[in-house]
Formats: C-alpha cells, structure tokens, sequence
C-alpha cells in the first residue's frame, strides 16, 4: 500500500469520525523499513539494516519503535496479568488451573488468602475441580511454569455466571480506550462482566445472551474502526426489542466483588 | 512447444488461496492449484502429551500430512503409509526452518495437512497451505514458505507438472524456497536429471515460488483487509 493509499483511508475514516493509525496489515518476512533510525519492537527483527516482521498482524509505530500488534495467536503470561481460570486437578500442595495457554497454571497453598491447614481442611473446600477463579499471575518462569496469587484485592471466585472464551489479541479492544467498550457493554445490558487477560471473559445478569453476542461482535471485528459506535446500535437495537424490566441491578461491580469475598469468609468459617 | 493443457513452459495452473477456511483450528489455509486441492489446519502451541516427547529447549513442530480416501481416481487407504510418513518428515523440514520454536518450549505445534484432490505437487501445495495456516494462527514465522515443482517432459524444462505430464516423464523436483531469505529448505529429485537440468530446473522452482509469495500475502491480507471495510 503506497503512502497515498493510507493517507486516502485516514481521510475517509476522519469523515466517518474514526480515525485510526492501526491500518496496515503485515505478513511474516514482510519488509517493514530499511533504515537504522527505528528500532525493532515485539515481533519484528532487525538483519542487515532492515526491519522484518515476524507475525500477521497490523502494523504500528510509536516513537522510533516498530512493533507488529499481532492478530491472532495463544496467550502468553506476563507477570501482573489479571486471568480466569478453571480449576482442573487439586494436587496436594495447591491446584492446577487451565488458563487458555500453551501451559497450566499452578495456585500454591500460599497463593490463596487463607491459611490452609491440609491435615484438617480438603483443598477442594477452597476451590473444587471446574470452579472458576479470577487471579493474578504472580510468577512466570522461563521454564513455562505459571504461578497465580488469589492474595489481590480483585481475585476472587465465581460462584455463578457464564464464561465465554474469545482470543487474546482481542482482549485490548473488548476493553477498549480507558475501558469504554466494556463499560458500554456492561451499562447497557446491566451485566456484570470480568475479563481475563487471558481472552476468557465471565458475564452474569438478566442480558447475558446479548453481552456475549456483543462481546463475539467486538472479537469478529476487533480490527475494523468505528466498532463502538457499531456495538452500540447493536446494543440498542438488541434491547430495544426486550421489554424493559422493572428492577435492574445497579449495583457497581466493586460492590459484587465484596460480596463474592464475603463468600470466601464463609468458607473460612465453615472448616 | 505447447504442453497437453496448452500452458506455457514456465506458465503455472490456476492458483486459488484461502486463509481462515476453518472455524475450529487456530489457523487453516486452502490451497489450490489446478487440480490439486490442500487444506492445511494448525493448532496451538499447546501442551505436548505424552509428557517424554516434549523438549525443553523448544516446541516441537508436529506435521501430518495425509491423503483423503478419495482423492485420487484409486480410493487411497486411510491411515499412514510410506509414502505420507516421508512427505510428513519433509514437510515439517521444510517448515522448521522460519517458524520461531524457541518461544514455546515443551509445547507442540500441530500442522495437519489434508489433500482433497490429487492431481500431481501434493506435498508443494501442502507446504503451501502450511505456511499460510501458520502465519493466520498467529505464529511467529521469520518468513513463508513457497513451495512448487519443475520437471523435464519431452526435452523441455517445465514447472507445475499436471498429472499427465508427471505419468509421462518421471523426473521432477520439487522445491521449497523462503522468498525473503532466499534459502532453499526442500529439494528432492524424482527420476533422472543431469546437473545442467537441475540447475535449469531449479531456477525455474524459484522463479514459480516468487510469484507464489506474492498470492500468499494478498491471500492473508484480503482475509483481515475484506473484513475491515465492512
């Protein structure tokens, strides 16, 4: 695509309100530049004086920093991420968690809020096999071994709720700028809605039909500009068609995580 | 000298390439060329069982390459064969050489490689679709891989031999060439051919995959580019 081109696309996105730097698409071995002034990003490499890509993806740069945002793809832990999981296997020592990775990820005793004596409390008391958790990635070794911490304000386990898996790449988009798809999703169909860095995404409420077709909507077209203003006519045409009801929950979600933490204490009570 | 399809001699069949043809693979490609129909499925990198196969240094690259029972006029016996097994080791050859292991240690890279319809460069076409099913599932890949045969029928050098002129002659050369490295990553010789031919031959392998390349990128972009005007 010559600079004209890309120069004609912005301007008919400006015109439509979007605008958006994030248009080129790049294929694995693809010329990005040939010039030293740059330097190569996450996946692109330099041989020569040449900077290639190294993954399908759209093309970005920010500084003097070229960087292909990939597409498509698994999950890659990074240490701090915020994922739901569901529990697998309770080992004697801690759980094995399937987090949509290449690899399990591991809860150790000390990972949870707790302290666990195992002579007198079952682990799966704690967390059964198939419960769903949202806990943050406390350790990520380069020998691929993943450790998650429930010891955050935010982690917590779900008791109720649907899961709905969409890729990883997509996770940016589904929150959006400073979080506005999801709060737009979230207010409109008054669901509560979590979603894990690892492309897994819980939802519970009276709409959750409609947020899970909105959340697969943001997946489908991740890449495309103007998506908001799209999801939300969807949104309203969506809703519009349902009787509104009399009570709906306005509870924030901060106050749901309460409430979910007050059902771990009554765990703790019950041993 | 026209060929029985009236092609030139460096003039390939029909090339159609498709990306993201499946829903439940991490990435798929089709591709056809002329008769010959090859769909390639990746999955993953995800874990690797049983647990003694994998390695610790790097993802291993799993390539499965097999023929539908109906692909050619004689139903072909499900399962493998001889013959799969070798154009599975190939294939996988082929490929190791741009797609970025060492990310994924322990884990497996799955690559199944279906060929609907047989009509001569089945492991080309697969290695084809194989790279393209790579790239769309998110892979970190140093290059593609490009991937077509030459031959000599009736004195002449020819590239993309159909399935009457391969029962003719015999003797052709299948070759997989990275276009950005310009390295030669499979190169296997069918028949009897002098060094001078091969190297005439070989120069037209190159020349086929260059312009293989190029459909290989408008076919993974025209997937993300089609949906973006919508």
């Amino acid at each position: 695509m010559t600079e004209k081109n890309t120069n004609d696309i912005q301007k008919s996105d400006a015109a439509n309100g979007n605008v958006s730097d994030e248009k080129k698409i790049v294929v694995p071995g693809e010329l990005l530049m040939e010039t030293m002034d740059y330097l190569p990003g996450k996946n692109c490499f330099r041989e020569g004086n040449a900077i290639y890509a190294k993954k399908l993806g759209l093309l970005r740069t920010s500084g003097r920093v070229v960087e292909v945002v990939p597409v498509s793809g698994v999950y890659n832990p990074e240490v701090g991420d915020m994922i739901i999981g569901v529990v697998d296997e309770i080992q004697n020592a801690g759980w094995v968690i399937d987090i949509n990775a290449p690899y399990t990820a591991f809860i150790p005793l000390s990972g949870v809020r707790e302290f666990i004596d195992t002579n007198k409390t079952s682990l799966n008391q704690i967390y059964a096999a198939g419960d769903l958790i949202y806990g943050k990635v406390m350790m990520f070794s380069p020998s691929k071994s993943v450790h998650i911490t429930m010891q955050d304000p935010k982690a917590k386990k779900f008791t109720d709720g649907r899961v709905v898996r969409i890729n990883t790449t997509k996770v940016p988009r589904l929150i959006g700028r400073s979080g506005s798809m999801i709060s737009m999703i979230k207010d409109a169909t008054k669901c509560f809605i979590s979603v894990g860095q690892n492309g897994m995404v819980w939802l519970k409420g009276e709409n959750e039909d409609i947020a899970i077709k909105a959340v697969q909507m943001v997946e489908e077209y991740a890449h495309t500009t103007g998506l908001t203003d799209r999801v939300d006519a969807f949104l309203k045409k969506e809703l519009g068609s349902r009787p509104a009801k009399k009570e709906s929950p306005k509870e924030s979600f901060e106050e749901y995580s309460k409430e979910s933490a007050s059902n771990e204490e009554y765990v703790e009570a019950k041993e | 000298m026209a060929r029985k399809d009236g092609r030139k001699a460096d003039e390939m069949r029909e090339v159609k390439m498709e990306v993201g043809v499946l829903r439940n693979a991490d990435g798929s490609a089709r591709v056809q060329i002329g008769k010959t129909i090859a769909v390639a499925s990746v999955f993953g990198p995800r874990e690797l069982h049983p647990k003694h196969l994998q390695d610790n240094e790097k993802a291993v690259l799993n390539c499965i390459y097999m023929m539908a029972p109906f692909s050619t006029t004689e139903r072909v016996r499900p399962g493998p064969s001889r013959r799969s097994h070798e154009i599975s080791l190939v294939t996988k050859s082929a490929l190791e050489k741009v797609v970025n292991l060492k990310d994924h240690p322990k884990a497996v890279i799955d690559v199944y490689i279906l060929i609907e319809q047989a009509n001569a460069g089945t492991r080309t076409a697969g290695i084809n679709a194989a790279s393209l099913a790579l790239a769309d599932a998110g892979i970190q890949m140093s290059d593609l891989v490009t991937s077509i045969a030459s031959g000599k029928v009736d004195g002449e050098y020819v590239i993309d031999l159909s399935g009457d002129e391969e029962k003719i002659t015999g003797c052709d050369l299948p070759v997989a060439y990275l276009p950005r490295s310009k390295e030669i990553t499979l190169l296997q010789m069918d028949g009897d051919l002098s060094k001078a031919d091969v190297k005439g031959v070989l120069k037209m392998c190159i020349r086929g995959c260059e312009k293989l390349h190029k459909i290989q990128v408008d076919a993974l972009k025209k997937k993300w580019e089609a949906e973006t005007s919508k």
